[in-house]
């Protein structure tokens, strides 16, 4: 079961911390996080590679993204 | 869709490069010096262009504003990333932008100016980016704390348009009262007889550098402000490069056209008043880290459907109207009567906004 994000409508830096504060503290070993602009998308799967995570899969729906991170 | 280059690494180093490169050109073309762009000093020009504040010396109809809106206008729309939304605290970004603006206009220039300054060798800009740093990490320090401005709505396309449709309404006003010779007047809109008001790039290449800029920023996600805050709140050092891209690469355009002149003192549009040049710029930085983006940001945030973007750049043009009704602004000659009492007045609000707006949001 992997943990769920939901930072659809906020805008940067607020995706990329919620994202890197679930993986400095969360216990689920994956994360989903949906986005609904692109900028925030490169932003979480910048930050996400940066702390040593795999991201496994990114699927488009419409305006909204899903990120699935695997820990590193 | 193929993979954005310029949200690379080597992308957006060639955004700032570019930037750099140009806003060198722009004051060579006839902007005021160490003002080939400023964000801040050119929505302050077009508040002057239109009656908001009365400063002779600063009235312009600024092509470059309505630019950066329009071409990240339509790199929205190429790349299908125009997303109209609002209602993520509209009131207080427009306070956040009246007070960045106040702050921009204590030390004379946004951070986009600083780092103009900087390559053209105003070494007072040191100073200012120590306060713009020194804002920007106060603002961290409420991100880590949990501040938010909470979420945006997705809404109609035409809200998504009204910002780009003012920019285009600007442009045609500046069409149909041209700056006429020795008049500082043209129907509706006042024109600066001398001062920095004055000083300008040719109409057309403002407009057709502006857009180039607005695109590829658009594209890269370029933000002053951002770059600082990741470096501080991340360690991370992506938006940094094209940062720092920009001071190399205007300092080496500047040195080439001869437009270097180091020192501190008689700086184009500068004073050498330190500790305001630093406060000025920290509740600026402070004002653009609660906002979520540098001035330009902002500019490029509306022109891809942000309406909450565009309410902070109609704070901005409303703070210059005050910063130069009030006596707020600086000048060559050192700070303006209020300026200080503003500076404090702005460090009061944005504390404020930063200690109350802090719900944890659900994820």
């Amino acid at each position: 079961m992997s943990k769920i994000i939901d930072a659809r409508g906020l805008s940067c830096p607020q995706p990329v911390l919620m994202t890197l504060d679930e993986i400095k503290s969360g216990t689920d070993n994956e994360i989903q996080v949906i986005v609904d602009n692109e900028a925030s998308k490169e932003n979480v799967t910048r930050a996400a590679k940066s702390k040593g995570c795999t991201i496994k899969e990114i699927t488009n729906d419409g305006d909204e993204s899903k990120i699935n991170i695997l820990k590193g | 869709m193929g993979k954005n280059f310029f949200s690379t690494r080597r992308g957006i180093i060639a955004v700032g490069a570019i930037i750099g490169i140009l806003a060198a050109l722009l004051q060579k073309l006839g902007n005021p010096g160490n003002m080939g762009i400023c964000v801040a000093c050119f929505e302050r020009d077009i508040a002057g262009a239109l009656g908001f504040h009365r400063a002779s010396v600063v009235q312009y109809m600024r092509p470059e504003i309505i630019g950066f809106v329009i071409g990240s206008f339509a790199a929205a729309y190429g790349f299908k990333e125009f997303k109209p939304r609002c209602g993520s605290a509209p009131m207080v970004r427009f306070v956040l932008g009246i007070f960045a603006m106040i702050g921009a206009l204590v030390f004379l220039g946004c951070p986009w100016r600083a780092v103009l300054r900087l390559a053209g060798g105003d070494w007072n800009a040191i100073v200012g980016l120590l306060g713009l740093a020194s804002g920007i990490y106060i603002g961290v320090l409420f991100l880590k704390n949990g501040y938010n401005l909470g979420r945006s709505q997705s809404t109609h396309a035409g809200a998504g348009w009204i910002f780009p449709l003012i920019m285009v309404g600007f442009l045609v006003l500046m069409l149909i009262y041209p700056q006429v010779d020795g008049e500082n007047k043209s129907g509706v809109l006042f024109y600066s007889l001398k001062g920095p008001g004055f000083m300008h790039a040719p109409i057309l290449i403002s407009l057709l550098v502006s857009l180039g800029i607005g695109f590829i920023a658009q594209r890269s996600r370029f933000c002053t402000m951002g770059a600082l805050r990741d470096l501080i709140l991340f360690g991370q050092t992506h938006l940094l490069s094209g940062f720092l891209a920009l001071v190399v690469f205007a300092l080496t355009t500047n040195v080439i056209l001869g437009q270097f002149h180091p020192g501190f003192a008689n700086q184009p549009v500068a004073h050498t008043v330190h500790m305001w040049n630093f406060l000025g710029m920290a509740l600026a930085g402070l004002a653009f880290a609660l906002a979520g983006g540098c001035p330009g940001r902002q500019l490029f945030l509306a022109g891809e459907g942000d309406s909450d973007a565009a309410v902070f750049v109609m704070g901005m043009i409303v703070g210059a109207g005050f910063a130069h009704n009030f006596g707020l602004a600086s000048s060559p000659k050192g700070v303006g009567p209020h300026g200080i009492a503003a500076v404090v007045v702005g460090f009061a609000v944005c504390l404020f906004i930063g200690f109350t707006m802090r719900k944890k949001l659900s994820v």
